[in-house]
């Protein structure tokens, strides 16, 4: 039996992966998209687990809010990106290093 | 509540949605020179909105529209007609510091509109999720508007390092959010203070401290403050001198709120956070800026020593305190707004940024009505009395004497004056150095109307505001308060 436990459980890992893979990674800023958006849906797992769980549906009309905002969050950093690699013409995490101080 | 009152009491917010989604499709229609036009029109409705939050102020308690998931009260009307006045000053200021480059487009206005709505729902939030929607409503349209001067490499840096650490934040947020829903099982504030009720386990505590952690992220509080100097650098003046006051006054007002209505029950589990990030942001607002030779920067570090002090009145946890953080942002708003339009204002005749410590030596006698201004702006900053900068440290930290907190104070105090060194530094360069740049070039009207009307407010003659804006801060603690 799949218990609340173990939806918060995997939830709290994908997080931190996800936060991880934001400091950690030294290489793609694409790759950091993608870490944010894991914790997006990290959080998305504990709602709809805990809507499960409490038998109360905010929690599910929260997580359609995320996804709908996620998808408008992923477009414009998707257009920043375009707009740094035609300034920059890189998108290395490394090269991201014009102000300093 | 009918419906009919719902939307009575959110027809600021729904006005500049409708005025914003007109303008956009206008923006698309027609060339760019028309976005001088959008402007003007933006700046009518944003005077709309402000005339029509003032009107529903009726010095009471207020009333919730829809159910529970948005409230009018004195404390967000307050933050409300903050947010909209500085949205009108960076709104005026923008054609002419865009134009000369001949990249103003209809956007601009477009996207502070859409800002502000964002922003008048953060703070009248007293549900999760209008909180949530307004939050991001508000930081997505600040990371394109970071990124506004899309030919500058730094600005499009700054805008993906906001994207970036800003949905960091977003996500730290939701998932308090997901763990505070989870441990209460609902959303709305004063539901979640009741669940709370001698009920309130670790899981809860962790919700708590994620959702502060996002809030420190958001007004630039240390430790999460390493975003503010680059993107503070980087974005097109206007924009930064927007990202100072409004997203702040409703960050901060949001925090608040959140920390006195729903948490406001358990203040031993954030009090002690809010006190840490406080004396460190003053700190590290202060000892950061010594070093800097880039204006924008140096005001960076003063804006996160800013937050500090206004940290300092939601650490008292009292009625007092709050209205001191009122009183403190009304008072910031002014400040800071004057000091990004004087820097914006130092530009050479080919239109160079004067952006260093070097570009503005001897200021005092290439441009003296500039310098005197500064002069007023940094004195005021710093907190030196005859200006009314000192008087909103006066009341935060009257506050936390009042509430026992003598140490932090005088803390408070102690970095306060490291942090007067820079702002002294300003004048004696100005004032003291010989001229070594070129000098400023003739600046246009929209951009001294807005500075002179800043200088006016903090000059000794705002002490008349005094009593009408203490009984405003006032009535607005007391909305928070009286659910206590």
């Amino acid at each position: 039996m799949i218990a609340i436990e173990h939806y918060v459980i995997v939830s709290a890992i994908l997080f931190v992966l996800g936060v991880l893979g934001i400091f950690l990674n030294r290489k793609n800023i694409i790759v950091i998209l993608m870490a944010i958006e894991l914790i997006l849906l990290a959080v998305n797992i504990n709602l709809v687990a805990f809507s499960a769980f409490l038998g109360d549906l905010v929690g599910q009309v929260f997580a359609m809010f995320v996804l709908t905002v996620a998808a408008a969050e992923a477009a414009i950093g998707l257009a920043i990106l375009m707009i740094y690699f035609r300034a920059r013409g890189t998108i290395a995490v490394d090269d991201a290093n014009r102000m300093k101080g | 509540m009918s419906y009919a009152t719902s939307l009575y009491l959110t027809g600021a917010e729904i006005g500049l949605s409708v005025a914003g989604l007109i303008l956009l499709l206008v923006t698309a229609w027609t060339s760019r020179d028309a976005a001088r036009g959008i402007t003007i029109a933006a700046v009518a409705a944003l005077v709309g909105a402000l005339v029509f939050s003032v009107s529903l102020f009726d010095g009471g308690v207020g009333a919730t529209a829809f159910d529970g998931l948005f409230r009018v009260d004195a404390f967000s009307l307050f933050a409300k007609v903050l947010i909209f006045i500085a949205t009108i000053a960076c709104l005026m200021v923008a054609p002419h510091y865009f134009g000369e480059r001949g990249d103003y487009r209809g956007e601009y206005p477009v996207l502070l509109l859409f800002n502000a709505v964002g922003m008048s729902m953060m703070v009248s939030a007293t549900d999760l999720l209008t909180l949530y929607v307004g939050l991001e409503m508000s930081s997505l349209s600040s990371y394109v508007l970071a990124s506004f001067a899309r030919r500058d490499d730094r600005s499009s840096e700054a805008g993906l390092k906001y994207f970036i650490l800003g949905g960091l934040a977003s996500g730290i947020i939701l998932y308090g959010i997901s763990l505070v829903y989870g441990f209460t099982g609902a959303t709305g504030y004063e539901a979640i203070r009741i669940a709370f009720d001698g009920n309130f386990s670790t899981g809860a505590l962790f919700g708590v401290v994620f959702v502060l952690a996002g809030f420190a992220f958001k007004i630039a509080a240390v430790p999460f403050h390493m975003w503010t100097p680059d993107v503070y650098e980087g974005a097109p003046t206007p924009v930064t001198a927007f990202f100072a006051s409004a997203p702040k006054v409703a960050a901060v007002s949001m925090l608040v709120r959140m920390a006195i209505v729903p948490f406001g029950g358990e203040v031993a589990a954030w009090q002690q956070i809010v006190i840490f990030a406080a004396l460190a942001s003053i700190v590290v607002g202060a000892l950061g800026a010594i070093g800097q030779q880039n204006l924008k920067r140096l005001l960076a570090y003063s804006s996160i020593n800013n937050v500090g002090f206004i940290l300092i009145g939601l650490a008292a946890a009292t009625p007092e305190g709050v209205a001191g953080v009122m009183v403190y942002l009304a008072i910031y708003v002014f400040m800071t707004i004057g000091s990004f339009v004087a820097l914006l204002m130092l530009r050479d005749e080919q239109g160079n940024a004067l952006s260093t410590f070097d570009d503005i030596s001897g200021l005092s006698t290439t441009s003296p009505a500039l310098a005197w201004c500064l002069l007023a702006l940094m004195f005021s900053l710093a907190g030196i009395p005859p200006l009314f900068g000192f008087w909103g440290k006066f009341v935060v930290f009257q506050a936390a004497v009042q509430a026992d907190m003598i140490q932090l104070a005088a803390i408070g105090i102690a970095a306060s004056v490291i942090g007067a060194f820079y702002y002294i530094k300003f004048i004696k360069v100005m004032f003291f150095d010989e001229p070594k740049g070129a000098a400023p070039a003739k600046a246009p009207t929209s951009h001294w109307v807005v500075l002179g009307l800043s200088v006016l407010v903090i000059s000794p003659l705002g002490y008349f505001l005094t009593p009408w804006l203490g009984d405003i801060a006032a009535a607005a603690a007391q909305a928070l308060f009286q659910f206590a």
